[in-house]
């Protein structure tokens, strides 16, 4: 069973660009969902005649909800005798990449959320091996060049493909690109390529009031001096 | 970016399997009109185009390049620029100048060339109907002067070899200038359109239908000499439509300028 990540930011066409993808692959293609809060995407793929299991990672940070239990989603995968398995989750910090070496990663990202954009993707875009560009027929021929440029800037090695979800153009290539994925049996021992964020602190477990005798454990304060670095 | 000379359509079948029989060659500064009824297979043809198909897609067309095969690092080593493409849907949602949002693509493209930025805005400014300062936010230029933009800068800026163009309206920019900016960039152009005028003013049109290549048509003598005429109802009309809009009268005698043929009267 060849398995594919995909991600990229809340509503960027990631589902649209896997149902595109669906029509082009000959072969059994299932999908598992990661997300948050809520999901209306069961509806979308079963009506495509798609298998799907749903993850709604609730109280729980998504990425970690996203890695302790995607080795499950291919031993789900291989039950259900796919040909294809899509884990589908998004990005949701830019901080995150659900990217696992050995294992072909999408990053989708559209167009229409500004040329700047791909700058601001951390990993998820940085370590992709294929970047998807959705939207691009509704903004212009000049905001797409440099769009694919700075995607090109953050991510030198990836292919990029320009997809339209609605029509499906592009989509094609996507398959072809697909063909290079590879197939495995169990994630067992498998690595994500990039860390997750740390996190073990007393939100983490519930605290919700604020102010420094609350704040234990891992965490880090800003500076707000005058030449402080605002980033990390 | 490579120099393409040609490009060449070889024939796979339409929805029914019926074969399509086509070998066609498509040249450098040449417009071809991809024409046939909605939901024919147009978008096909031309996607067929962008991802450079290999006897592999569903229509089973091959597409060559400078008359070779394209591998799968052609297909990939472009990186989405071997085809421009521009549609009336189109819009711009960068938040920055002209100048500004010229001087971001030409960054983009590493390019050194002197007066390039300037050069794209003077045309698009030739190309559309009201003016805009290179202080004007490419979010608040009107239609028509959007389509200028995106055309000018498509055929001096965008280095890619083959435009694709769906369905550009009149309003606010001249057309067939636009076409003929695009050829004299020696690019090689498709333009999917149901307007008469773009059809019969392409050297060539292909006809869809039923998703597969129906006829393949240069535009003969008699089409060539029919468009001149076809032009003055043309201008009749947005003779008739600026009258509107300028608050004045539509006289009969604007119509009786056809019959006369006289060409003058627009000048």
């Amino acid at each position: 069973m060849k398995l594919i990540t995909v991600s990229g930011p809340p509503s960027a066409g990631k589902t649209s660009v896997i149902l595109r993808l669906a029509e082009c692959l000959a072969g059994r293609l299932g999908v598992v969902k990661f997300d948050c809060l809520t999901s209306f995407d069961r509806e979308t793929y079963e009506s495509a005649g798609i298998p799907v299991k749903v993850g709604l990672s609730g109280k729980f940070c998504p990425d970690h909800f996203y890695v302790n239990n995607v080795d499950g989603a291919v031993e789900w995968g291989i039950r259900s005798g796919l040909d294809y398995l899509i884990t589908e989750s998004a990005g949701l910090c830019n901080r995150c990449s659900p990217h696992i070496t050995g294992i072909m990663g999408v990053c989708v990202i559209d167009c229409l959320s500004g040329v700047r954009t791909p700058r601001k993707i951390g990993p998820m875009l940085r370590l992709a091996d294929v970047v998807a560009l959705t939207k691009g027929d509704i903004v212009s021929q000049a905001e797409r060049e440099v769009f694919a440029w700075n995607v090109r800037q953050s991510n030198e090695r990836a292919q990029i493909i320009f997809i339209n979800g609605i029509t499906g153009q592009g989509a094609f290539m996507l398959s072809k690109a697909t063909e290079d994925a590879r197939s495995v049996n169990t994630l067992s021992d498998a690595r994500l390529r990039f860390t997750m964020p740390t996190a073990a602190c007393a939100y983490c477990t519930g605290e919700t009031r604020i102010g420094e005798p609350y704040q234990m454990g891992m965490m880090e304060k800003m500076s707000y001096d005058e030449y402080g670095e605002d980033e990390l | 970016m490579m120099n393409v000379e040609s490009l060449t359509v070889i024939g796979g079948h339409n929805k029914h399997g019926d074969a399509e029989n086509i070998h066609l060659r498509l040249f450098a500064g040449t417009v071809t009109a991809v024409t046939g009824p909605t939901g024919s297979g147009k978008s096909r043809l031309l996607s067929d185009i962008e991802c450079l198909a290999q006897f592999d897609t569903p229509t089973g067309r091959g597409i060559l390049v400078n008359d070779a095969p394209a591998d799968d690092r052609d297909r990939f080593g472009f990186d989405g620029k071997l085809v421009a493409q521009l549609s009336q849907n189109m819009n711009f949602v960068t938040d920055l100048t002209v100048g500004e949002f010229l001087a971001m693509h030409a960054e983009s493209r590493r390019s050194e060339e002197d007066g390039l930025i300037s050069a794209v805005f003077k045309c698009a400014n030739n190309l559309a109907g009201e003016k805009f300062t290179l202080d004007t936010k490419v979010t608040q230029l009107s239609g028509g002067q959007s389509r200028a933009l995106m055309i000018a800068d498509c055929a001096l800026m965008s280095n890619s070899p083959i435009v694709l163009i769906d369905e550009i309206e009149n309003a606010g920019v001249d057309r067939r200038k636009a076409i003929a900016l695009l050829t004299r960039s020696e690019k090689i152009v498709l333009v999917s359109t149901h307007d008469p005028l773009l059809a019969l003013g392409a050297d060539m049109r292909i006809v869809i239908k039923n998703g597969g290549i129906y006829r393949v048509m240069e535009t003969s003598e008699e089409e060539k000499n029919a468009l001149s005429e076809i032009e003055m109802i043309d201008a009749l009309m947005s003779e008739v439509r600026g009258r509107i809009r300028r608050g004045e009268r539509v006289e009969y005698e604007l119509l009786r300028v056809i019959q006369r043929a006289d060409t003058r009267y627009f000048a």
